[in-house]
């Protein structure tokens, strides 16, 4: 009973779900750019590096224009910076795709940190834009219809996203080069190409993301800020079964998990965070175990590819 | 049989992957040892100047930072055995790393099974009771087989249902975090049972003075014992991978798993056990942590302090080679110790990150730009034969 009380109080709190929205917003710019990387055959681990330096490029393009949409800007280059350089070394060069991601992620973290502590970063926010009648909708009015005005770009996201990969020829290449890169180099598709491009997608997502964790969720930059969310989104994407549809649930559920962790405490109850915190992993092992029949990764994901001789 | 594999023709398309030309290898004429090390030279050269220009930019001095980077690494008094000390656990990850990926496995989750390693040694540690080296010897044991127990959750899964283990690896790697936060918290676990002790919440027990890896002193420098541990490993694995059977089929099944499967090895149980046996690794490299000086004496929130990711780092940068990894590994303990004289420069720590994942990306372009220089020419080659 008291168990029912505790979740009664939780999930009658607007506060829940205006967090749970914001990180939802996050992780599924971060999550469906690494879902188009992952289609393409690219296990991309440089997402936190990505974000990280969405995150910082949104509060300096901040700063050098005092406008959100300078932020959002700056973010996207960032983001697609570092994705030039993955998709280079690990599909022109060839170099492998961890050493280059991990490489990345570190120099992010240390780029940023740094540079944080030589340059001084002002606030930075995005303003907040309700829509008038649905903000005074009781729990989730607020939560979905008065927010900071780049998260509604997310509902743009998805079907963009979507008739991007399923609808047109480019989408078609890119997942055939996941499935089996041979055929399509035979068919005459540059398969490395297609992978660099949606890693630059991914990029492009990525920045979007961590600006918006910036501009519309915490007003500044900050070197933690997104500590380890970026490898939630890989999470999202495997619990998902590496198709939209379970991806866009995975992402909307962890930012769900990930609000409550931040909200229980807040409430007095005592719900061990450590079950919150492992959730989005061990649900996303046990989807690819129990759906082992189901559920199947791009037939090339992870594995370089190389032009044969023949 | 050797010889047997070199001519088998379904290899070729396999080994001429990066990376992977190990066993099978041809030595290049002089000239293009020449290039490769003009090119070394020439990439890292460029990652320092981005570095040092990085500091200068922000109004540092680039020699004042690269001079405390090897003041704190080799030219201060008892550094370099500081740096040798730190250098081991790295070595023992990196060296499991090594194995799994020659077997065509790609173990991520080093960082994970560290960690997992670290609070099985640490709960034993505190424990038994007995004379101090076999307490080290029982931690580093228990270490590993916490480590393989997290890397056997992979290789099960693997084994089980073909979950592909790089998925899995990563994704284990993150449970081992809160989980050890959990730990932290139980005293019947791994929390302190001192209760009465400042933060007693936030870090674990104590590991006992006689339970320390004793040190070997040399030319003033104090050198962990379990550096020894580390390069008798490392040897020994080398052997292992070079000259022994279970090597050759290690290869085998790594350069050409179809092949391996013709050669009747067993393909399953070659590949969990040597996941299991990159995790036990990377575990008692999680223990040479907690006995020896390369880190605090006690577990902490974020005790594995990323040894794990770098030692996959050097696994991969030394391309499969078990020797080429220990000057590797030492260069990346070399940042690590260099970069706590950095507080005396003005310029933060942070910038050894910096400079340690630059030298990461220049090392990657020398040996991805002659592989393709390669590629063209022997393209050319069929071309011009065609």
């Amino acid at each position: 009973m008291e168990l029912f009380n505790a979740l009664g109080d939780i999930f009658s709190s607007d506060a829940l779900y205006v967090s749970a929205f914001q990180l939802s917003v996050l992780f599924l710019f971060a999550g469906a750019g690494e879902w188009v990387a992952e289609r393409a055959g690219t296990l991309n681990i440089s997402v936190e590096a990505m974000l990280l330096a969405g995150a910082f490029g949104a509060a300096a393009g901040h700063e050098i224009v005092a406008w959100s949409i300078a932020g959002l800007v700056g973010g996207c280059i960032a983001g697609l910076l570092i994705a030039l350089i993955q998709a280079n070394l690990s599909h022109r060069l060839t170099a492998n795709q961890f050493v280059v991601g991990l490489a990345l992620n570190v120099l992010v973290l240390g780029l940023t940190a740094f540079l944080a502590t030589e340059i001084d970063l002002g606030p930075a926010r995005a303003e907040v834009v309700s829509v008038p009648a649905l903000s005074g909708i009781p729990l989730v009015g607020e939560a979905l219809f008065a927010r900071p005005w780049p998260a509604y770009f997310v509902y743009l996201l998805v079907p963009a996203v979507w008739w991007l990969v399923f609808r047109t020829r480019w989408g078609l290449e890119v997942r055939s080069v996941g499935e089996n890169p041979q055929s399509a180099d035979v068919s005459g598709i540059d398969v490395n190409a297609r992978r660099r491009q949606a890693i630059m997608l991914c990029g492009l997502t990525c920045g979007f993301g961590g600006a918006f964790i910036v501009l519309g969720q915490v007003g500044q930059f900050q070197s933690s800020i997104i500590n380890g969310r970026g490898f939630i989104a890989i999470a999202a994407v495997i619990f998902g079964g590496w198709t939209l549809r379970g991806t866009v649930i995975g992402c909307v559920l962890f930012g769900l998990v990930e609000a409550l962790t931040l909200a229980t405490p807040v409430q007095g109850y005592r719900i061990d965070p450590v079950i919150l915190d492992v959730a989005p992993y061990v649900v996303a092992i046990a989807v690819v175990l129990l759906f082992a029949t189901r559920v199947r990764q791009p037939r090339a994901l992870a594995q370089p590819f190389v032009r044969g001789l023949t | 049989m050797a010889n047997e594999l070199v001519n088998a023709s379904a290899l070729d398309v396999v080994t001429s992957g990066p990376g992977a030309r190990t066993r099978f290898g041809r030595t290049a004429p002089l000239s293009d040892r020449a290039l490769t090390v003009a090119l070394y030279l020439v990439s890292i050269g460029l990652a320092l100047l981005i570095s040092g220009i990085l500091v200068s930019a922000t109004g540092g001095s680039a020699t004042a930072v690269g001079g405390a980077l090897l003041d704190g690494s080799v030219r201060s008094p008892g550094a370099w055995g500081l740096t040798l000390t730190t250098m081991a656990p790295l070595l023992l990850v990196a060296v499991g790393t090594i194995v799994a990926t020659r077997a065509g496995l790609v173990n991520i989750g080093q960082e994970g099974q560290l960690l997992i390693g670290a609070c099985f040694g640490a709960y034993l540690a505190v424990r038994l009771q007995g004379p101090g080296w076999l307490v080290i010897v029982a931690s580093l044991v228990f270490a590993g087989v916490g480590g393989a127990m997290w890397a056997g959750i992979a290789a099960a899964l693997r084994a089980w249902r073909n979950v592909p283990e790089v998925l899995t690896t990563l994704l284990l790697t993150f449970t081992a975090f809160p989980l050890m936060t959990y730990g932290l918290r139980q005293n019947w676990l791994i929390g302190d049972r001192d209760t009465s002790r400042v933060n007693h919440i936030n870090s674990g027990e104590q590991i006992p003075f006689d339970a320390r890896l004793p040190n070997v002193e040399l030319f003033g420098n104090s050198i962990d014992s379990g550096v020894i541990i580390a390069l008798a490993v490392a040897v020994a694995v080398t052997w292992m991978v070079t000259r022994s059977r279970l090597g050759a089929r290690i290869d085998v099944l790594g350069l050409n798993p179809r092949a391996a499967q013709r050669f009747g090895i067993a393909r399953r149980p070659v590949a969990a056990a040597v996941l299991v046996g990159s995790g036990f690794l990377a575990g008692a490299g999680g223990a040479l942590l907690l006995h020896g000086g390369a880190a605090g004496d006690r577990l902490a929130f974020g005790y594995s302090g990323n040894f794990g990711w770098d030692g996959l780092l050097v696994a991969l940068l030394a391309r499969n080679r078990v020797l080429l990894a220990i000057p590797m590994a030492v260069v990346f303990a070399m940042l690590r110790t260099g970069s706590s004289f950095l507080a005396s420069t003005g310029v933060d720590r942070k910038m050894t990150d910096v400079v340690q994942a630059l030298l990461v990306l220049a090392l990657l372009l020398p040996p991805a730009i002659i592989f393709l220089r390669d590629r063209r020419r022997e393209l050319a080659g069929a071309k011009a034969a065609a």
